[in-house]
């Protein structure tokens, strides 16, 4: 009969002491809305699953000097109704509240959604956008690593054996700096993005953009940042034109394959429409930051 | 006794909390997974990875050997069982062909298709069970696609199968079942007389039932090999008889109870997993249960059929049709018996066509052998042609409904199919989207509004049913039909009607295949007409006799004692002056004037009226992600009366949400290799509450004279036009016509490329 160990550590060093310590596959457990599916489907057979809820800071949001800083195993719930960061990043809001359904949004994660490692996770596009970093703890210490670098493949992280992600690190946004993040799917919820795109710029005082990032899921292997993009906004406002280029710059970043969630033909082409409409959001957003500061949606 | 005036009506027609909603509510009522006995086991099935493949051995010894395992079966735990047709289910089923399906011999013929079964002490034990069975496969080349599998060279799935109805007869065995057709008139002079012809090829895909309650059963063989059953079916009757064929056992030896259903649509009117849990609970001597994950329910039970359109419409410039021809191509799954003879059938029934000509193919095919799903047949066929005649009314000019309304059958219509019309009320639906305020409503950009109507025959059949007056003046409606949606409320109704009791007072069960008569199954939207017709007799007997004991206790003829709302009453004055009496006191003296008071009735319910809808939908399409959003959705049906309007407005909705779903995204997902990829509602996509706007639904009450109540089926029509009203809907909106289902999103947006690539990638 297959086995499997369960624990549930009080610090940081002794989860990275169980993960680093089994004989076999360990595997961290955050919400457990995929890993539990998983087990249950018997795709994934873990030796032991290391629970870090109960390790303290692991849930819960803070704000210390220049950064959010979000607790690895913080519940989706808490990340919506957290004022804050929903006035500083709508987008990451908006990529997490996607996340299946109210029961869901108790227990998912954003740690879990990224090492999860789908290219269609919904909360990792506007995180990577907003230039967030990973703090990871292992048998060497702690380290700190963009979120982009995380994610390696399909089902894949660049985390070594012992190591897992203690807390994200987001910068406090800049005046007339936002985010927004679109999801196609076929249906209106319950569903997987098909194509995923967050958009985060900060404008000038004229409202034309000086930084910009644009990162797209579920078109390629990993979550992709748009080279093109901020060359396509930066120093533009949201004209025919600007938009255009966005739009060909988005579609030329995919890679994506033909799957029973869409074709490479048409990953690519909504791609480029939703970069356009969420661009369109954020643009929005940023310059109704600019004049009131309550205006983040 | 006829209750079809409405305005004398207290209980029907009325409202009242169903007899089973708290219990549902709650989350108490059992359904087929929830039962459990003591020293059950836990059976699980190995089911086939190949499309197509010789079992050349099948090897179970390691499995039997594990500790906690106490059965294993193959097909060699089943007797062998000659081909024999069988009317046990809702369409023919042929009972060896069943076996088969339930336990593939010899050969596996699809992706999911049982092979083993064991049966140990806990679920685990037995999921690692599976994986010591070591069958040895040979992979065969297999065929999908309904066209592919008609070809000359095809892999042949069944090499005794030899078309039939085709003269000469085959000397070759192929995957074309049957071919069959219907003719009315001359089709070559409807051709001749034709003065605007139009011709179109649509496609649909196989789509399944989606109900949310996977299969279950748990059974119980005993040492005297007395058999009960309990599971979630659309008839315990039907899995009654069903396992005692595959089985080899007399249909007395065994007791089926009814689960509550959490829905069937047509799909819970065959058996899966009740012979595979009866052999091993035979051979382990232990009550066993199985329970279907949702992977198995997509993999392993059945679609509807998937099918080829090809629909020719003749008309004369007025817009009044002459000539009408038909061609079906029906995938039946991995064995004959496919739903294309209702599909031919079906298809012009709404119109009065002098020249018909309907041809229609039963196809086999690598794939799970498809199943009933609410008006099995009807919706494929009805979409090609519905759509066919808004191509025809857009290409002559004509309003869509008013070219319905030229051609509509009427009372003394004779279909294609043989029937004549009489108390149908087609026209009226039409003539009621006509009149709709939904028409009046301004569209906007991308926004299109698209009609279709269908046609549904519904059945009679075989019912029984059973009203027991309690001591206290209660009464306890006993029937074989297992509730659906909410028939239990509606048999209650009918019994409070004509007993003249508050509903509440009326408690209704549907009970096993030992305490009621036999009963045909849930399906062809029979119950409320068939088994509410045997409930109504039941309770006018004991009115019969209620009128009898007062009769008695008055001392005066039976004849000069009338019934009204619940009491007796002496017939005018001649009878002479007695106080009323209550059905409460009468039941009370039941054991002074002859003993309980009750009433059995078995009838063969004929007359039952036909389905007849119209619908109206409005559609916004996103250009640019080729998604598309119903706006708004009205649904005319010819209701007959609506016993329990709740019920019969969420019949409708339901249908309308299933066809929208089948229009929209609903389809399988076949590898090169003949495996479904997508067995889950996660990529098998049914709509979601969110997706949809609140569906109105209109009932026309045109009564059936036929029942008591004049009640007509209504829980199949209203799937059949959805997808034509989608798909007509979208044209009105893009100018796109979309010939083959689903219209995803992917499928939509390249159909607006091709046709005319939008600007904004043009200036590229
Ligand atoms: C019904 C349903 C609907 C869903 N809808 C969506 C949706 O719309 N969009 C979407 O993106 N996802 C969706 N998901 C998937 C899932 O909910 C998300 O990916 C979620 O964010 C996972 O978070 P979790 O905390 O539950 O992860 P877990 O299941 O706990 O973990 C997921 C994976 O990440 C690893 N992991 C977890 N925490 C850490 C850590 N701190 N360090 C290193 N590795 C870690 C685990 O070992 C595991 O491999 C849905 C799931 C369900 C069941």
């Amino acid at each position: 009969m297959p086995r499997v160990s369960y624990t549930a550590p009080a610090t940081v060093d002794d989860a990275v002491k169980a993960l680093a310590g089994a004989a076999g596959l360990a595997k961290v457990l955050s919400g457990g809305t995929d890993l539990l599916v998983q087990l249950k489907s018997g795709r994934l057979k873990p030796d032991l699953i290391v629970d870090t809820k109960r390790i303290p800071g692991m849930i819960g949001i803070r704000e210390e000097g220049d950064y959010f800083v979000i607790g690895a195993a913080t519940p989706g719930v808490l990340i919506s109704a957290h004022q804050p960061l929903e006035h500083a990043y709508p987008g990451i809001v908006e990529g997490v509240d996607l996340i299946g359904s109210q029961q869901i949004q108790g227990r998912c994660t954003i740690a879990g959604n990224l090492c999860n490692a789908s290219p269609a996770a919904d909360s990792v596009p506007p995180v990577i956008a907003a230039r967030a970093r990973a703090v990871v703890a292992g048998p060497g210490g702690r380290r700190e690593v963009p979120v982009e670098e995380i994610v390696t493949g399909p089902g894949r992280t660049s985390l070594q054996k012992g190591e897992f992600v203690v807390e994200f690190k987001i910068p406090l946004p800049k005046p007339r700096q936002s985010d927004a993040y679109l999801r196609f799917i076929p249906r209106t919820e319950m569903d997987i993005a098909v194509v995923g795109c967050a958009v985060n710029v900060t404008l000038d005082e004229s409202g034309a953009c000086t930084d910009a990032r644009v990162v797209l899921g579920a078109v390629a292997p990993t979550q992709v940042i748009v080279a093109g993009a901020a060359e396509a906004l930066r120093g533009h406002k949201l004209d025919e034109d600007t938009l255009q280029r966005l739009d060909s710059a988005a579609q030329a970043a995919c890679h994506p394959i033909t799957d029973k969630r869409g074709t490479i033909e048409y990953r690519t082409k909504v791609a480029g429409v939703l970069a356009r409409r969420a661009a369109a959001i954020a643009f929005d957003r940023a310059a109704t930051r600019g004049a009131t500061i309550a205006g983040a949606v | 006794m006829s209750y079809l005036d409405k305005s004398a009506l207290k209980v029907v027609g009325t409202r009242p909390v169903r007899p089973d909603g708290v219990e549902k509510v709650i989350g108490r009522a059992n359904f087929g997974a929830d039962m459990v006995m003591p020293g059950m086991l836990w059976g699980k099935v190995l089911r086939s990875p190949h499309a197509h493949a010789r079992i050349r051995s099948i090897n179970t010894a390691r499995a039997a050997a594990l500790p906690g395992v106490r059965a294993v079966i193959t097909a060699d735990d089943f007797p062998p069982i000659a081909s024999e047709e069988a009317f046990v289910g809702e369409g023919p089923m042929n009972f060896r062909d069943l076996s088969y399906n339930c336990i593939a011999r010899g050969k596996v013929l699809y992706d999911g298709h049982a092979v083993a079964a064991v049966a140990a002490t806990s679920p685990a034990i037995a999921e690692e069970a599976l994986d010591l069975i070591a069958v040895d496969y040979e992979v065969l080349p297999h065929v999908i696609d309904v066209e592919d599998a008609m070809k000359a060279d095809a892999p042949v799935l069944h090499d005794d199968l030899f078309t039939q109805g085709v003269d000469p007869k085959p000397t070759k065995p192929s995957n074309i079942a049957k071919r069959i057709g219907f003719n009315k008139g001359d089709i070559a002079t409807g051709w001749k007389e034709a003065e605007v012809t139009i011709e179109r090829r649509y496609t649909t895909q196989p789509v399944h039932q989606g109900y949310i309650e996977p299969h279950a059963c748990v059974v119980a063989v005993g040492a005297d090999g007395q058999c009960t059953i309990w599971s979630s079916s659309q008839g315990q009757f039907m899995v009654r008889a069903y396992c005692a064929k595959l089985l080899g056992v007399d249909i007395a030896n065994i007791r089926a109870m009814p689960a509550e259903i959490g829905g069937g649509f047509g799909g819970k009117t065959l058996i899966y997993l009740e012979p595979l849990a009866m052999a091993l609970s035979r051979k382990s001597g232990r009550p066993v249960k199985i329970v279907m994950n949702r992977e198995e329910v997509f993999r392993g039970t059945g679609p509807a059929a998937g099918s080829v359109i090809e629909v020719k419409l003749g008309a004369k410039k007025d817009g009044r049709l002459v000539a009408a021809e038909l061609l079906l191509k029906y995938q039946a799954g991995a064995f004959p018996g496919s739903p294309v003879g209702p599909g031919c059938m079906c298809a012009f029934a709404m119109y009065d066509i002098p020249h018909v000509s309907i041809v229609g193919y039963d196809v086999v095919s690598n794939r799970p052998k498809v199943a009933a799903y609410r008006a099995p047949g009807a919706p494929n066929s009805s979409f090609g042609v519905e759509s066919c005649m808004d191509e025809l009314a857009r290409q002559m000019n004509i309003d869509p409904l008013h070219l319905r309304e030229i051609n509509a059958a009427k009372d003394g219509t004779k279909a294609a199919h043989g029937p004549t019309w009489s108390n149908i009320g087609y026209l009226e639906t039409v003539q009621a989207a006509q009149a709709n305020a939904h028409l009046s409503h301004k569209l906007g950009s991308n926004q299109g509004r698209g009609v279709a109507s269908g046609f549904w025959f519904n059945i009679g059949g075989e019912s029984s049913a059973a009203c027991h007056i309690n001591e206290d003046g209660t009464a306890t409606v006993v029937e074989g039909c297992p509730d659906i949606g909410g028939s239990r409320a509606s048999m209650a109704m009918m019994a409070a009607e004509v007993l003249g009791i508050p509903y509440e007072r009326v408690r209704p069960i549907v009970a096993d295949t030992a305490s009621v008569g036999f009963s045909f199954l849930t399906g062809g939207s029979r119950v409320t007409f068939a088994t509410g017709m045997a409930v109504t007799q039941a309770a006018e007997k004991v009115v019969v006799e209620l009128k009898k004991r007062a009769a008695m206790i008055w001392d005066i003829s039976p004849d000069a004692v009338d019934w009204k709302d619940g009491k007796a009453y002496p017939a005018g004055p001649n009878a002479g002056s007695f106080e009323p009496l209550s059905l409460q006191e009468i039941a009370l003296k039941a054991g002074r004037t002859g003993g309980p008071i009750s009433a059995e009735v078995t009838i063969n319910a004929q007359g039952a009226g036909a389905g007849w809808a119209t619908h109206i939908c409005d559609v916004e399409v996103d250009s640019e992600t080729g998604r598309v959003k119903i706006l708004r959705y009205t649904a005319i049906q010819d209701v007959g009366r609506a016993i329990h309007p709740s019920y019969v407005e969420g019949q409708i909705q339901g249908g309308v949400t299933q066809g929208i779903g089948w229009a929209l995204n609903e389809e399988y997902i076949y590898d090169k290799d003949g495996r479904l990829e997508n067995p889950g509602f996660l990529d098998y996509r049914v709509p979601v509450a969110s997706d949809l706007p609140m569906i109105d639904a209109v009932m026309l009450e045109i009564p059936n004279p036929r029942h008591p109540f004049g009640a007509k089926g209504v829980g199949e029509v209203p799937i059949v036009p959805p997808m034509a009203a989608v798909a007509n809907a979208i044209f009105d909106a893009t100018g796109i016509r979309m010939r083959d289902l689903p219209m995803s999103p992917p499928k939509l947006r390249a159909a607006l490329d091709a046709e005319a690539p939008p600007p904004r990638l043009a200036a590229e």
